[in-house]
């Protein structure tokens, strides 16, 4: 069980932050996206091959409309 | 802008007009409002993907506008850290607009935890923009620790309550080497205007540009407005006076016996 974008969730075993990223809509190469993982963040090319360990809390941001 | 322009940490902008991406109907209409502005630099806040549609970080760079990322919502130290570091990534700037916010109902940001993010974020190699209230104290401390520019509000966010103590304002134009930027209040031009006049180096507009009835116009009229005011302090106004003085000597003067 891990906590993705503040919700619990079931990965298949073997699952990284990219199969994350594309489960939430994460387009590949879309710019504007950033990751942190219990509260580091990840750089982009690093997110295949970051396996996710369970109760890791994971955070996928983009660029919202504010300021 | 043309032999005087506005520096922050190194960089020359193109306008001393700096808008916010918040609250416009369209983003054909933000695009508008920035081409009209003039902007060089457009401000957005870090969500997490499931709660923001994507799209505007399009709309900014095809207007010819650089990002500036904000910590929008951040409410300690350490979210507005956070949330910095994954700006930098995402957008691969490592300038950021810090907002420590410190009360739900007022916005205002708090000190304490403002000027503690700044310090960690300024000695980690970024380039802080700190939201501040119009203390001129807080602001030199903000200085103090690396910020480079300081961005007083002129009255709260989404207000246009304009510049409730212009006073502050200019005490913190004397207390504050790095820029200034008018930050929050800004209703109309004339609020613009006078934030130059005070001795601000720049203007950030949100809501008067995505509120008003026609944002691109209302864009334009502020470009103006900031541009006006700078000239302005640039002359420098004559010293004001209590009571009338005549441009023209009495002596002279023709008799009527």
């Amino acid at each position: 069980m891990v906590v993705v974008n503040g919700v619990e969730r079931t990965l298949p075993g073997g699952a990284t932050l990219a199969d994350v990223a594309a489960g939430l809509g994460v387009a590949p190469g879309e710019p504007g996206v950033a990751a942190a993982v219990d509260g580091d963040v990840v750089p982009r090319a690093a997110w295949p091959g970051v396996a996710l360990t369970d109760g890791a809390r994971i955070e996928v941001v983009r660029a919202a409309a504010g300021g | 802008m043309n032999g005087d322009p506005l520096v922050i940490g190194g960089r020359t902008l193109g306008s001393r007009l700096l808008l916010g991406s918040g609250g416009f109907r369209h983003p054909d209409l933000l695009a508008a409002s920035i081409t009209a502005a003039g902007a060089d630099l457009v401000t957005v806040a870090v969500r997490r993907v499931d709660r923001a549609p994507g799209g505007i970080l399009e709309a900014i760079t095809a207007a010819g506008a650089r990002v500036l990322p904000n910590t929008a919502g951040c409410v300690t130290a350490r979210e507005a850290v956070g949330t910095a570091r994954l700006a930098r990534e995402a957008f691969a700037t490592d300038w950021v607009k810090l907002e420590v916010i410190g009360d739900r109902r007022t916005l205002l940001p708090d000190a304490v935890e403002l000027l503690a993010a700044a310090e960690t974020l300024a000695s980690g190699g970024f380039t802080v923009l700190a939201y501040t209230t119009d203390d001129p104290v807080l602001g030199a401390r903000l200085e103090g620790v690396g910020c480079a520019a300081v961005m007083p509000l002129g009255s709260p966010i989404g207000s246009g309550g304009g510049i409730r103590n212009p006073r502050a304002i200019g005490m913190m134009r004397e207390s504050v080497t790095v820029p200034l930027v008018l930050d929050a209040g800004i209703g109309t031009a004339s609020d613009a205007a006078l934030a130059m006049e005070l001795g601000c180096d720049a203007v950030l507009a949100a809501t008067a540009v995505a509120g008003s009835r026609e944002p691109e116009r209302m864009a334009r009229a502020l470009a103006g407005a900031v541009s006006a005011g700078r000239e302005a302090l640039r002359a420098g106004r004559p010293p004001r006076r209590e009571h009338a003085q005549a441009s023209t000597s009495p002596d002279g003067i023709p008799e009527w016996a």
